[in-house]
């Protein structure tokens, strides 16, 4: 914090990696963009020349760089009062119009939501019934969600998160520890598609019932934060869900009145307008 | 005579503390005058998984609305703003609150010195912070940053503090503006406000 850097190099990384790589973080937002700037920096070892000079030069970098550069920090079951309205009200709902359907995690991180996720549908019984995308623009922590293997140590606030979620069992019933691990049992994840996928691009690659977008949009300015909500607007059959994080809220958007408001302290909010 | 030397250039008052902090901070609340012609930004040390209650205990005395603010809300005068728990709370350029969750800082999320350290940035000599009464560092570093971009600081006074070791780190790290208690903040919050009349 007491270090700093100037937004005209941030300007010069950003445009660097835009040209170079197509990866655009023009509008993220500042505040949170400039310490994860200023943390690889730090981790690195590097000042903003020999960062830029590094990011040219070497293409096998970027992956390194852009996991590095977005916050990764998640948990299963967060927002366990979430999570109890997607079992008890939103699936349902789904399931009154469609008996099969898809989800898309965006923004998936290290797989932690998709394995709630999975656990929720199986205990409901309709796992085989269900879909499920997870896409992230880190391909490093997209590799980790597909092995479904935690450090122990995070799996007691899982385990809180789950007893709060009222899950049916224990959560210890779907993985085994070993050596300080905890390694989820694979067929939870069979079917999960995982790939990348760049919001800020924008890509429409399918259509969806229910799309999970939690605390990735808080790290996008207002303008950008628009343009991904069109996409998902796109990506969604009518009378679709979209879930945002719990400190999120849509009322800004241009297309907000596009969206009825299902749920307003979880923030899940459904289709109702072409 | 005034003996702040106060004026109406300021924008905004950002308020850390954590530990031994709540009485005082429902007591300051409790005397804020009504129209108080800035927004009041708190980033206060909260338990992680208990989303709800803490908005709902500060508002039962507080003259002032109480809200915790979502991500890209524009920060209005005259409402207190409070950190949600298990985000970190920035204020953006364009006068908005930015969430995230980003790593703990000083074992904690929300961290005081990402709130108070982003609104030195985009307030800077316009910017009055308070550091009150805690059980960890958190919030020094914060408030070097502010004072290094002209703000006025102001810790609680450490003997009245449940725990001094966040004043006191503040303290250590830069030269504090005022060190006072908290009837004396509500003071200096009350001769504020008389400035913009
Ligand atoms: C904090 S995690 C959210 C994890 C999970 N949804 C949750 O709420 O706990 C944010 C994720 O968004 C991803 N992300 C950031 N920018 C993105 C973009 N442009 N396209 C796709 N994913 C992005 C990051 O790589 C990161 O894994």
């Amino acid at each position: 914090m007491v270090q700093d850097i100037d937004i005209a190099d941030l300007k010069r990384i950003t445009e660097l990696v835009y040209t170079k790589y197509g990866y655009d973080f023009r509008n993220y937002a500042m505040s949170s963009f400039k310490r994860r700037m200023l943390r690889i920096l730090e981790l690195k070892n590097l000042n903003v020349e020999s960062l830029l000079k590094k990011i040219n030069e070497q293409p096998a970098f970027i992956n390194e760089f852009l996991d590095e550069l977005t916050v990764n920090v998640t948990e299963m079951f967060r927002d366990p009062g979430f999570w109890r309205i997607i079992r008890d009200e939103i699936i349902p709902g789904i399931l009154l119009n469609h008996k099969q359907f898809k989800i898309w995690h965006a923004g998936c991180s290290s797989g932690e939501e998709v394995l709630s996720m999975a656990i929720l549908l199986k205990e409901m019984g309709i796992e085989s019934d269900v879909t499920l995308y997870a896409t992230d623009l880190d391909v490093n922590i997209l590799e980790k969600a597909k092995q479904g293997v935690y450090p122990a140590k995070n799996m007691e606030l899982n385990e809180k998160n789950y007893v709060r979620f009222e899950g049916k069992k224990s959560l210890k019933e779907y993985y085994r520890e070993e050596n300080g691990k905890a390694i989820f049992h694979r067929e939870l994840l069979q079917n999960v598609t995982f790939r990348k996928h760049d919001l800020v691009k924008g890509e429409i690659f399918n259509k969806f019932d229910l799309i999970l977008c939690r605390n990735v949009m808080i790290y996008f300015n207002q303008t950008l934060q628009n343009e991904v909500l069109k996409k998902f607007h796109e990506s969604l059959f009518k009378y679709g869900y979209l879930a945002i994080g719990s400190k999120e809220s849509l009322i800004w958007c241009d297309i907000a009145n596009r969206f009825l408001v299902v749920n307003n302290e979880e923030k899940v909010y459904k289709k109702i307008k072409d | 005579m005034d003996k702040y030397n106060l004026n109406n250039t300021y924008k905004a008052v950002v308020i850390g503390g954590s530990a031994g902090s709540f009485q005082g901070i429902v007591k300051i609340l409790a005397q804020l005058p009504k129209n108080f012609p800035l927004p009041i930004i708190m980033c206060l040390h909260r338990l992680k998984h208990v989303r709800n209650g803490f908005v709902e205990a500060l508002s039962l005395k507080s003259t002032l609305q109480v809200v915790e603010p979502f991500d890209k809300e524009s920060i209005k005068k005259g409402i207190v703003y409070l950190a949600p728990s298990n985000y970190h709370m920035s204020i953006e350029l364009g006068n908005h609150f930015a969430m995230s969750t980003e790593e703990m800082v000083n074992n904690s999320r929300p961290a005081i010195d990402i709130t108070l350290g982003t609104a030195g940035y985009v307030y800077r000599d316009k910017l009055i912070g308070i550091l009150l009464s805690g059980a960890n560092r958190d919030g020094g570093l914060g408030m070097k940053h502010i004072k290094d971009k002209g703000g006025l600081t102001i810790v609680q006074e450490p003997t009245e503090c449940m725990i001094d070791t966040m004043p006191k780190a503040a303290l250590a790290l830069t030269k504090i503006d005022h060190v006072l208690k908290i009837d004396q903040i509500v003071d200096f919050l009350k001769e504020l406000e008389k400035h913009y009349k």
